[in-house]
């Protein structure tokens, strides 16, 4: 499994990303990255620098290298599935359709 | 909050490095099948994102484009860090410090988009600071007087602005999501530079002369920071066939051309060029011939703060270089501790299972 | 006392907000105004100090830490100075831009040159914790506009108080060097450390005169308004001191430093004496607005 954005093996700091809630009742989303020397840190620098506008009322930050992503090369294959399963969508009820409530 | 609805972390792509240095004829079947891949994105004006495969050429083009816009942000932030400590008033002084610092929150969302590419940002530091890496030129011209932080606001953010918001749409993804941001942040740079100017030209005569004796200084290095005639610009045909760039040179160019005249005439300021004028026919202003021997003279080397510029830059990061290496050597000796403190509890916790 | 100054202003404290107050009536009294500049003359030259940190901090993250700390800062000033303003019909830009070098009234540590980021964190980390206590008890205060002023700034100084702790321990207990050097810079702000707490002149003066008007018989003719106790207004600085020495040396020896025993300097600064680094620094912050008297920018 490929762990993105681990290249920070001869860079000073790591690199972490940030996850910014921008208010109550929302999902963190991703806003950015940054290098931070730790944990603690990085969580600093993401306030400083992610919520300089009032954009955030939380912040999560992960190291980047910890990050484990889908394989890009098996792309196809990896989210071929859901193609073509159109009954897991309310659009492919269509005989219910002007019944109240449904 | 930007517009990024979903979690795509940025990512260093891998795999396709090995392929990128291949040439296109001889292509592996991974690499075809990447390639149509590719295509297919761009053709459909969708986005490229980290881990995707692409050309080379692609990648090298982005990968200089962004670190460049990187450094004329870092690089930007000498002419205007300036004046902080001498800006006029305490509101000035306030802004100013605000806008200095954005731009250095704007290169650091630029050199994480570039490293998305596989370049880390100790790399593009390294060849800033050894000169080998290329930025704005425009940053390269002094700012002798107040006024010159109403003509960068104005005019040289003003020109950064038309380039920068089609660059919102480029197609590889976190070069855009940078640029989104990165414009809606500058939205009140080019307005707090209006407004230096208008204050200026609102003012005394002496300040007023200082307005238009720094727009003089500053109108056609600003023309000329979309870079040069289209027809001496190779790289940008394929760039645009890329949805990296969205509108040529001189498109982008007469586009900023068109929004300063009426803002001038608000200013009431003069733009220093006799042969502006109004074409009815097409609804442009003409303008002059720009003095592209100064831009290829200044981009060798020969401007009037370019070795400053990078030296300073190159002070700070020596500087700072102690600073760096203790929060590391912390960070490391904190890790270590608490590995230390695990093993220990695993032992004691193994000890009493044992008993 | 007016019935306009005992209005505390809505919302969040901002210089414009007390600029549209003092519009509308509010004005400090005298003595209250020589204190509020003072205050206001502390975060000034601080934030004056931590501008020329822009564009040279030692990695981007910090830089943008430092230009939001100084902010912060520079926001406190320019509240408390539009408030000390009022009651003399000054503005900010009249204080800060034309006085002369005695006529501030800042603490000397604020003074000082930046040094090396170890410096500015040893300054940051004294500062931080003098200001997180004044404010907390300047919330208190019976005048409502520096109690409101003092209300934002607390929070804004506890996260300064973390940055610096958070740097105190990383350069004390880094490398060799960053120990060195964050001792060093401990060593080289520790005298002003004194000054720091030591009385505020301006609340000593103003209990005098208000002890001299009740015994005088003409007290009549004083105006109410320029004379006046800052009994409940003011903190007095000795009182916070407590604090500092519960905090900081402890905080030094987490860091594995040692506790300063240098001597104090003099100091003064509240009463126009100054430090020899100060007066190029007011040259610098001072020339244009200068070359240009009655202008606006």
């Amino acid at each position: 499994m490929p762990s993105p954005g681990d290249s920070g093996a001869r860079e000073q700091w790591p690199l972490w990303e940030v996850f910014v809630r921008s208010s109550r009742g929302l999902s963190h989303v991703h806003a950015g990255s940054l290098h931070a020397p730790d944990e603690t840190m990085a969580v600093r620098n993401a306030r400083d620098l992610y919520t300089r506008r009032n954009e955030g009322v939380s912040v999560w930050v992960v190291r980047a290298s910890d990050i484990t992503a889908s394989d890009p090369d098996a792309k196809g294959a990896f989210f071929e599935s859901p193609q073509g399963k159109d009954f897991r969508h309310a659009i492919y009820y269509t005989k219910s359709e002007g019944v109240a409530h449904l | 909050m930007v517009t990024t609805t979903h979690a795509t972390a940025t990512a260093t792509a891998t795999a396709p490095a090995a392929a990128a240095t291949m040439a296109d004829g001889d292509l592996s079947e991974d690499d075809r099948v990447g390639l149509a891949r590719f295509l297919e994105l761009i053709e459909s004006d969708s986005r490229v994102e980290p881990t995707d495969w692409m050309p080379a050429a692609y990648r090298k083009t982005l990968v200089r484009q962004i670190s460049q816009h990187g450094h004329s942000e870092i690089i930007g932030m000498q002419p205007e860090g300036n004046w902080i400590t001498r800006a006029p008033s305490l509101k000035r002084k306030a802004i100013l410090m605000a806008k200095v610092q954005d731009e250095a929150g704007h290169g650091l969302y630029l050199y994480s988009a570039a490293q998305t590419l596989g370049t880390d940002r100790d790399t593009m530091f390294e060849q800033l600071i050894t000169g080998a890496a290329k930025y704005s030129s425009i940053f390269n011209y002094l700012t002798p007087t107040w006024a010159d932080m109403g003509s960068i606001g104005w005019l040289v953010d003003g020109a950064a602005i038309c380039n920068q918001v089609p660059l919102c749409r480029a197609s590889y993804g976190p070069y855009a999501r940078a640029m989104v941001r990165i414009c809606k942040e500058e939205s009140f740079h080019q307005r707090q530079g209006f407004e230096i100017l208008l204050s200026l030209m609102n003012g005394t005569d002496a300040q007023a002369k200082m307005a238009q004796e720094s727009v003089n200084r500053w109108y056609a290095p600003a023309l000329m920071m979309f870079g040069p005639p289209d027809d001496e610009s190779p790289n940008s045909k394929q760039s645009m066939e890329w949805n990296i760039k969205r509108f040529s040179n001189d498109e982008l160019r007469q586009r900023f051309v068109d929004m300063l005249v009426p803002q001038a005439e608000i200013l009431g300021i003069t733009l220093p060029d006799p042969d502006l004028s109004f074409d009815e026919e097409t609804g442009h202003w003409r303008f002059g011939e720009l003095d592209w021997s100064e831009f290829y003279d200044v981009l060798k080397g020969n401007g009037q703060a370019n070795s400053v510029r990078v030296a300073k830059r190159r002070a700070a990061h020596e500087n700072g270089a102690w600073v760096r290496e203790a929060a590391r050597a912390y960070a490391d000796k904190q890790a270590a501790a608490a590995a230390t403190a695990a093993e220990a509890a695993t032992l004691a916790q193994n000890e009493m299972v044992a008993a | 006392m007016s019935v306009k100054q005992r209005q505390a202003p809505t919302g969040i404290m901002t210089p414009e907000l007390i600029e549209t107050e003092i519009k509308g009536g509010l004005a400090a009294t005298d003595s209250v105004g020589q204190y509020a500049l003072g205050l206001g003359d502390d975060a000034l030259v601080l934030a004056q100090r931590l501008g020329e940190w822009i564009a040279n901090g030692p990695e981007l993250e910090e830089d943008i830490a430092l230009g939001n700390i100084g902010l912060d800062i520079l926001g406190h000033a320019r509240s408390f100075l539009t408030y000390a303003g009022s009651a003399w019909g000054k503005t900010e830009d009249d204080l800060a831009y034309f006085r002369s070098e005695p006529e501030f009234r800042c603490r000397q540590l604020f003074e000082q040159p930046i040094g090396d980021f170890a410096q500015t964190i040893a300054r940051q980390l004294i500062a931080s914790v003098y200001f997180d206590s004044l404010y907390r008890a300047l919330m208190h205060s019976a005048d409502p506009t520096l109690a409101a002023i003092a209300a934002k700034a607390t929070k804004e100084v506890d996260y300064h108080l973390d940055h610096s702790t958070q740097w105190l321990l990383r350069l004390g207990l880094g490398t060799d060097e960053s120990a060195l050097r964050m001792q060093r810079g401990l060593d080289a702000m520790w005298p002003f450390v004194a000054e720091l707490y030591s009385a505020e002149p301006v609340v000593e003066s103003a209990a005098a005169s208000v002890a001299s008007v009740a015994s005088a018989a003409s007290a009549a003719s004083v105006a109410e308004d320029d004379r006046g106790s800052l009994e409940g207004i003011a903190v007095d600085p000795r009182a916070l001191r407590a604090e500092f020495d519960a905090v900081v040396p402890l905080l030094i020896e987490q860091a594995g430093l040692v506790v300063p025993k240098t001597g104090s300097v003099r100091g003064g600064g509240r009463l126009g004496i100054h430090s020899e680094a100060f007066g190029p620094m007011l040259a610098e912050m001072q020339v244009l607005a200068r070359q240009h008297p009655g202008a606006s920018w």
